[in-house]
């Protein structure tokens, strides 16, 4: 086999396939999107060349650096939650009753789609007969807010569902890589004296530094580029104070026909990405390996 | 990877790059065969043709409007046996966006339903829709009511037929109202009375669901125009300022009935079939919206008829000293259809356009309960009153202002629609708002 595969002519087959895919769906756009932010474009009808005009713009737009901010705002809270999911799945490696329970409840967010989430919620926040205000109302408070209609809670209204949808995705990363650790580490540290809070944050949690990482990364640059449960739930208002970068991507080139600006914004937000990403890894690059045995 | 294969990649990407960027383009030159001809299968040798057709009527939300448009597509196709209809059906925001996106990579439905004047023009101006003037010519043309074919043309060529025409009344519930002894209001002053009486008893006056924007747009548009007159459609259209004192205090009129709690409670949040159903369940007393609600007062079978009967309407109230009289009203023709300019099959398609308008006219009424863009015998058939009143209405209507973002460039439009959401969630001052759009419209695109 291993002298098959190093036949260049057979690698090549096997990697071209999906190379191919890639650069038409992925690369490709991202050149073209390049392209298009140095146009000034409806995207309808003819393209005129503004050279870095819609950067320029960019730069200036508060409204953008507010969508930013809060698309900021949002990593931020992604990766704090990651704290909480990781304690959630040290709790549920260990041997308690229910766990298997638990670790449905907590998965079944992902199974739905963002669309049904964002139904779910809305019902969840409405100002007068949803779930949350009916709840806050019975227990004595006389006007709940408007949730998704207050432009100074609703960011925070949002990130509750986002988050919510996350936790069992992150949790179950968590939870395969703690399984994973030897179960004969565990019990010679057991031997050796050491307490529960010992095993986890001087056994467990160093072997799956690794896996932190990662999950730090996707959850920092999945944030960055969130979009679908904001557009559904409140179309990034009222008056933009729930406003995203990706949703202001969409805004400009498909509400207000302005696809080279709209371009500019989505080509922005990529470079952003790469830094960040690049920015993580150089802070968490670690200089030796870990290794089990 | 070595230096050659990596040259060799770019150079693939260099070349595909070249080829998907000509596509996407290929609209723009007109006539130009060799891009991406979205519109799939078209006739072929044997006759057959199968034509696509979106439209924005599902069957949940515009039940009647759904099954008229599969009875006349259904007929259609009896009596052409060679056509095969194929429909795609999206919700009213969704349309919008969809039609955007196969715009940009030129593969528009063969046949599709547009909005007039300043939503139609990017459009046009691409060189999308087809002109339909043929159409229009022959014995269609006497069909349309006077005035309505006009909001689809562009440089004196119509690119699209309207099928409906819309005022938009006051409904208000007759319960809640005769609960608290109130009349439906003939002054702005009386208007505010019933808001008054209502917030008092713990009643919700009015719903709203502001989430979609143009939904608070209908409520400037009224308050602008009956202060204004017709100063708003001047400042849209150029021709005057949006610095207007009349539109600045339509405005502040807007605020202080925000103040007064007039609308029911976060409805900035709340999307338009939110807004509605606070009216729907009675849980408020007025809801101002086009006539193309008027089946679900009337004909919808699903509504419970006993809350049909509570349905009443008047029209917006005036205000002392101002421009507007009180037969002035926000609507003008809704949607029309479009034959797209790349289709295969345009022919095909403006037959169907053609059978479709003439066809609509005949059994909108009827079947549906929407007032159609084209004449209407209401002589004939029985009608339920709550129709036959609008209708009258219409009749002696004495100017009708077009909705505004339908009216301006989608640039401008968007401005203004986030304007007023910021206007109600008293974000941004009377001042800043006509502002705002002033700024907006002057950069004209």
């Amino acid at each position: 086999m291993d002298k098959v595969m190093s036949n260049r002519l057979v690698a090549a087959l096997y990697v071209l396939p999906a190379l191919l895919l890639l650069l038409v769906l992925v690369y490709i756009p991202i050149v073209l999107t390049g392209y298009y932010g140095l146009m000034q474009w409806d995207g309808i009808g003819a393209m005129t060349f503004i050279g870095l005009d819609n950067y320029a713009r960019l730069i200036q737009d508060s409204t953008f650096w507010q969508s930013a901010n809060h698309t900021f705002l949002l990593a931020l809270f992604s990766a704090l939650s990651l704290i909480g999911y990781l304690m959630i799945a040290l709790v549920l490696s260990g041997k308690i009753k229910g766990a298997n329970v638990f670790r449905k409840i907590y998965l079944i967010p992902m199974l739905l789609s963002s669309v049904a989430i964002a139904q779910l919620w809305l019902k969840i926040y409405h100002p007068s007969n949803g779930v949350l205000n009916t709840f806050l109302e019975a227990i004595g408070f006389s006007n709940p807010p408007a949730w998704l209609a207050e432009p100074s809670l609703v960011l925070y209204a949002l990130f509750v569902p986002i988050l919510w949808q996350y936790a069992g995705f992150y949790i179950l990363i968590y939870y395969a890589a703690l399984k994973n650790i030897p179960e004969s580490l565990v019990e010679a540290a057991r031997i050796d004296g050491a307490n529960p809070w010992q095993i986890a944050f001087r056994i467990k949690l160093p072997l799956i530094t690794e896996v932190i990482k990662v999950t730090v990364v996707l959850a920092v640059v999945g944030s960055l580029k969130y979009f679908d449960l904001i557009y559904v739930m409140t179309d990034g208002g009222p008056n933009g104070s729930s406003e995203v970068m990706a949703s202001y991507m969409y805004r400009q080139a498909f509400r207000s026909f302005d696809f080279g600006y709209g371009s500019a914004v989505g080509f922005f937000l990529l470079l952003i990405c790469l830094v960040v990403t690049w920015l993580l890894r150089k802070v968490t690059a670690s200089k030796e390996p870990i290794q089990y045995s | 990877m070595s230096k050659k294969t990596l040259a060799m990649l770019l150079s693939w990407t260099l070349v595909l790059a070249v080829i998907l960027s000509g596509c996407s383009n290929a609209g723009s030159g007109g006539g130009n065969e060799s891009g991406s001809n979205g519109s799939g299968e078209g006739g072929t040798a044997d006759g057959k043709v199968t034509l696509k057709f979106m439209h924005l009527w599902p069957a949940g939300s515009s039940a009647q409007q759904n099954k008229l448009v599969n009875d006349i597509i259904q007929q259609y196709q009896t009596d052409h046996p060679n056509v095969t209809i194929k429909q795609e059906v999206l919700e009213n925001e969704q349309y919008k966006n969809k039609l955007k996106i196969l715009s940009a990579s030129n593969e528009l439905p063969d046949v599709g339903v547009t909005w007039a004047a300043g939503f139609l023009e990017p459009y046009v101006k691409g060189n999308l829709f087809a002109p339909l003037d043929e159409l229009l010519n022959g014995s269609l043309g006497e069909k349309f009511i006077a005035g309505t074919t006009e909001a689809y043309a562009v440089d004196s060529k119509t690119y699209a037929l309207p099928i409906e025409l819309n005022i938009s009344p006051i409904y208000y519930n007759k319960a809640i109202f005769a609960k608290y002894n109130l009349q439906p209001p003939a002054t702005y002053d009386e208007f505010l009375n019933v808001l008054k009486t209502l917030t008092e008893n713990g009643e919700v006056p009015i719903a709203l669901g502001n989430k979609d924007r143009w939904t608070g747009s209908l409520w400037y548009m009224y308050l602008a125009n009956r202060l204004g007159g017709d100063a708003l459609e001047k400042a849209i259209s150029g021709s005057g300022k949006f610095e207007d004192p009349a539109l600045t205090q339509a405005a502040a009129e807007v605020q202080k009935l925000v103040d007064m709690n007039a609308f029911n409670k976060g409805f900035n949040g709340l999307s338009n079939d939110e807004g509605k159903s606070e009216f729907m369940n009675e849980k408020a007393a007025m809801y101002l919206m086009g006539t193309w609600e008027l089946p679900n007062f009337t004909t919808n079978p699903d509504i419970p008829q006993e809350f049909k009967d509570k349905v009443g309407f008047f029209k917006f109230p005036t205000i002392d000293g101002g421009k507007g009289d009180i037969n002035s009203w926000v609507g003008g023709p809704g949607v029309g259809l479009f034959v797209a300019q790349n289709s295969k099959v345009k022919e095909e398609a403006q037959k169907f356009v053609q059978y479709f308008v003439e066809k609509w006219g005949e059994s909108s009424v009827t079947e549906a309960g929407v007032i159609p863009a084209t004449k209407v015998d209401t002589a004939a058939v029985q009608l339920p009153q709550l129709y036959i009143d609008l209708l009258n209405e219409l009749n002696q209507a004495s100017s009708l202002t077009l909705f505004a973002d339908v009216q301006m460039k989608p640039a401008a439009a968007q401005a203004h629609l986030d304007m007023i959401q910021a206007l109600f969630g008293k974000a941004v001052t009377p001042e800043d708002f006509v502002k705002n759009h002033q700024a907006a419209i002057d950069k004209g695109n």
